[in-house]
C-alpha cells in the first residue's frame, strides 16, 4: 500500500514538475552545471538508491541529469531518436550487445578507475558472453527471472513453468509484459534456447502464450511487485530483485527459479557513443562500482551485487537467500540473452502482438 | 426566438470589435501552435508517408490490412462507439432534469459532475483500479455479503467503465448547456398551441438540445478513438487498442514508419466524425469548443 501510495505521490509531482524537469533535463544543452560540467545519465525506473545521486553531485562537482526508462526497447528508441546525448546508459546484457554491433558504444577506460576492482572475475566472465574484452561494459546489477507465487493460494510446490498454465489459477497468474522475458517460460517448456530464432519454435511457443492469454490477470512489468503483495495474483512472472522485496512485503510469497531453467540476466554500465562528457562518464560508473554506493544500492534495490567488496558485511541471513544469491545447481539451465540480430528481433515483435492481440 | 438571435448577433459584434485590433498578441500562441502543433504534424506525414529509405510509399498505411492493426482498430471503434452510446444514454436524462431544476440541489449536482475533473485522470482511473481489483473494494463488499467474487478488472468492461467514467462530463455539461438555453417560451407556446409533453420533448427539446448532443458526441468519441493509458491501467495490457498499437511501434519496434501510418489512419477517422458531425450540426453550435 505504501508503495501504491508513493506512486500516486509520484504522478502528482512529476505532473505538476513535468515540464520544468522536461526543460532540464535537455542533456548537454541543460540548465545548471556542476563546476566540472554535467552529464546525463539513462537508467531503468526505480533502479538506483536516489541519494546517490546527490552524494555523487557533491563528492565530483558534476551535475547529473537523471532520466528512466521501463523496457530496453524504450530506452532504445529514446536513445536513437538522437534528442539527447546521454554519457551514461545502463541497460541490460543482449542491448549492450545489440548497442555494440552498432558501433553505439565507446571503449571503457578501467585502468584509472578507483574502485574497478570491487567487481568480482566471476561477473566480468559472465560479461564475456556478450562483450569478449570486457572493454565496453561494467557489471552494476544481476539476477534471474522466475516465478513468484502466494502460498496461500498455491498449495502445491512450484517447480516448472508449466504452472503458469494450469486452469486453476486462471484469472491469477501474471507474466511479463517484456517480449524476450514472456517467451522464456514457453521456450523453456519446449527445452528450446531462450536464443533462439528458429522460426518454427518461436511460432510454437507463441502459440503457447496464445493459449495461457485467457489465463492471465495481466501482462505487467514492475507492477507485479504490487499485484503479488496485495495478493491480487496467485502467480506471476518476475525479476529476483522485485521478488525480494516483495517477499519482504508479504511473507507469505515465495520465488523460484522453474527446473526447466530461466534467464540469467546482467545489467551494465556503458558509455553510448553520443557522451558529450566521457570523463564524467567514467567518474559516475567508478563512483557507482565504490563499497558506499554498491551498499546503498544492494539496500535499496536487493538485486545480486557483483560487488565483492561489499559480500564480508552482508548479514548471513541475506547471503543465503536464494531469491539474490542463487547458487550454482539453480543457475544451472539458465542462460543469458544474447541479442538475435534485427530480424529476429522483428519477428519476436510480431509474434507478441500476435499473443497480445488473441482475445 | 427572436430573443435567441438578438443574443447570437450581440455575440458576433462583440467579435468583430475585438478581432483584428492587436494580431499580435496571438503571437506567443502562434510561435506554440507552430512548435508544438504544426511542426509534429508534418512530421507524422513525412515518417508516415515514407519508407526507412526515405522514399515515398503508401506501404504504412497499407499496414492497416495486418489482421493485428485491424483488430486493434476494431477494439478502438468499439471502445470508442459503446463508450459514446453509454455516456448519451446516462448524460441525456441527467442533463434535462438538471436544465429543468435550476434550484440549488440542481447546481450542486453539476458541480459534483464537474469536480472530478479538477483531479487527474490518471489518478482517477487509479482509484477505479483499486475498486474493481480483484481484492479491491467491490469484491470486498460481495465477499462480506456471501457473494460470488466477480472479474471485473482487466476485462473490456473495466475499460469501458473506466472511458465512461472518464468522459462522462464531457457529455453532460454540453447538453445540460444547450438545454438551459432553450427559450422556456417556446415550450410554454408549444402547450398553449396544445402539444402534450411528449410531443413538446420530441419537437422541441430533442431539436433544440442536438448540437449539445453533438458537440458532446464529438468530445467523447474523438479522444476515447485514440485511448490506450487507460487500456493498460485497466485492461491490464490484455486488450491492445489502437492507441496502444501506435505506441508499440514507436516504443518497443522503433518503426516510426508504421507508427505514423497508423496514426495518419487514425486521424482519417476523427476528420470523418467531424464531417459527419459538421454535416448534422448545420448552426455549427458543436464547433465552439473546436
Amino acid at each position: 500500500m505504501k508503495r501504491k501510495s508513493l506512486l500516486i505521490f509520484a504522478l502528482c509531482a512529476s505532473l505538476i514538475f513535468g515540464l520544468a524537469a522536461c526543460g532540464g533535463s535537455g542533456g548537454s544543452g541543460g540548465g545548471s552545471r556542476g563546476e566540472n560540467g554535467s552529464i546525463t545519465v539513462f537508467n531503468y525506473g526505480d533502479y538506483i538508491d536516489r541519494d546517490l545521486i546527490s552524494q555523487f553531485e557533491n563528492q565530483y562537482g558534476i551535475t547529473v541529469n537523471y532520466e528512466e526508462y521501463v523496457a530496453p526497447e524504450d530506452m532504445y528508441t529514446k536513445y536513437t531518436s538522437g534528442a539527447i546525448d546521454y554519457d551514461v546508459i545502463i541497460t541490460s546484457d543482449y542491448m549492450v550487445e545489440k548497442l555494440m554491433s552498432e558501433d553505439q558504444l565507446l571503449p571503457i577506460d578501467t585502468s584509472g578507475m578507483e574502485y574497478i576492482d570491487n567487481i568480482g572475475d566471476r561477473y566480468w566472465e559472465f560479461c564475456r558472453a556478450f562483450d569478449p574484452e570486457n572493454s565496453y561494459a561494467v557489471p552494476y546489477l544481476w539476477g534471474t527471472v522466475g516465478i513468484i507465487y502466494n502460498t496461500s493460494m498455491v498449495d502445491e510446490d512450484v517447480n516448472s513453468w508449466s504452472i503458469l498454465w494450469d486452469e486453476d489459477y486462471a484469472n491469477s497468474i501474471i507474466m511479463e509484459n517484456s517480449v524476450r522475458d514472456a517467451f522464456i517460460a514457453p521456450l523453456r517448456l519446449q527445452g528450446d534456447s531462450i536464443n533462439t530464432t528458429d522460426e518454427a519454435e518461436l511460432r510454437a511457443a507463441c502459440d503457447r502464450l496464445v493459449e495461457q492469454y485467457p489465463l492471465v490477470y495481466a501482462y505487467q512489468v514492475d507492477e507485479t511487485r504490487d499485484s503479488m503483495i496485495s495478493g491480487e495474483a496467485a502467480l506471476g512472472m518476475i525479476y529476483s530483485g522485485d521478488a525480494t522485496v516483495a517477499i519482504e512485503g508479504n511473507p507469505d510469497l515465495a520465488y523460484t527459479i522453474p527446473r526447466e531453467g530461466s534467464n540469467v540476466w546482467i545489467d551494465c554500465a556503458v558509455i553510448p557513443a553520443s557522451a558529450t562528457n566521457v570523463e564524467g562518464a567514467q567518474q559516475f560508473i567508478d563512483f557507482l562500482c565504490s563499497y558506499d554506493a554498491a551498499m546503498a544500492n544492494f539496500e535499496y534495490i536487493y538485486y545480486g551485487t557483483p560487488n565483492e567488496a561489499i559480500l564480508d558485511d552482508l548479514d548471513e541471513e541475506v547471503l543465503a537467500d536464494t531469491t539474490i544469491f542463487p547458487t550454482d545447481e539453480m543457475l544451472e539451465n539458465c542462460e543469458v540473452f544474447r541479442y538475435l540480430g534485427s530480424e529476429a528481433d522483428a519477428l519476436y515483435t510480431d509474434l507478441w502482438q500476435i499473443v497480445k492481440t488473441s482475445n | 426566438m427572436s430573443n435567441l438571435f438578438a443574443r447570437r448577433e450581440q455575440s458576433r459584434s462583440v467579435e468583430r470589435h475585438n478581432s483584428p485590433r492587436h494580431p499580435w498578441l496571438a503571437g506567443p500562441y502562434i510561435f506554440w501552435a507552430a512548435g508544438f502543433i504544426v511542426l509534429p504534424l508534418v512530421l507524422v506525414f513525412y515518417y508516415g508517408l515514407s519508407g526507412p529509405d526515405g522514399t515515398f510509399t503508401l506501404a504504412n498505411l497499407a499496414a492497416i490490412a495486418q489482421p493485428i492493426f485491424r483488430n486493434a482498430l476494431g477494439q478502438s471503434l468499439l471502445i470508442s462507439f459503446g463508450t459514446t452510446a453509454i455516456c448519451l444514454v446516462l448524460a441525456y436524462p441527467l442533463a434535462y432534469i438538471l436544465s429543468k431544476n435550476r434550484s440549488r440541489s440542481g447546481a450542486f449536482i453539476i458541480i459534483l459532475i464537474v469536480l472530478p475533473m479538477w483531479i487527474n485522470f490518471l489518478l482517477r482511473i487509479l482509484a477505479v483500479q483499486m475498486l474493481i481489483a480483484n481484492n479491491g473494494i467491490i469484491n470486498m463488499i460481495l465477499g462480506h455479503l456471501g457473494l460470488a467474487q466477480m472479474r471485473l478488472i482487466n476485462t473490456r468492461a473495466a475499460i469501458f467503465l473506466g472511458t465512461a467514467y472518464d468522459y462522462f462530463p464531457f457529455m453532460v455539461l454540453p447538453i445540460y448547456n444547450a438545454m438551459c438555453k432553450i427559450d422556456h417560451d417556446i415550450i410554454e407556446a408549444a402547450h398553449d398551441l396544445g402539444a402534450n409533453a411528449l410531443t413538446t420533448f420530441r419537437r422541441i427539446i430533442v431539436p433544440l438540445s442536438l448540437p449539445g448532443v453533438i458537440s458532446g458526441i464529438i468530445m467523447v468519441f474523438i479522444p476515447s478513438i485514440s485511448e490506450f493509458a487507460i487500456a493498460d491501467i485497466l485492461g491490464g495490457s490484455r486488450i491492445l487498442l489502437f492507441g496502444n498499437v501506435i505506441e508499440q511501434e514507436f516504443n518497443m519496434s522503433n518503426d516510426w514508419h508504421t507508427g505514423s501510418g497508423l496514426s495518419l489512419i487514425l486521424m482519417v477517422f476523427i476528420i470523418i466524425s467531424m464531417i459527419v458531425m459538421h454535416r448534422v450540426d448545420k448552426d455549427g453550435e458543436g464547433q465552439i469548443i473546436w
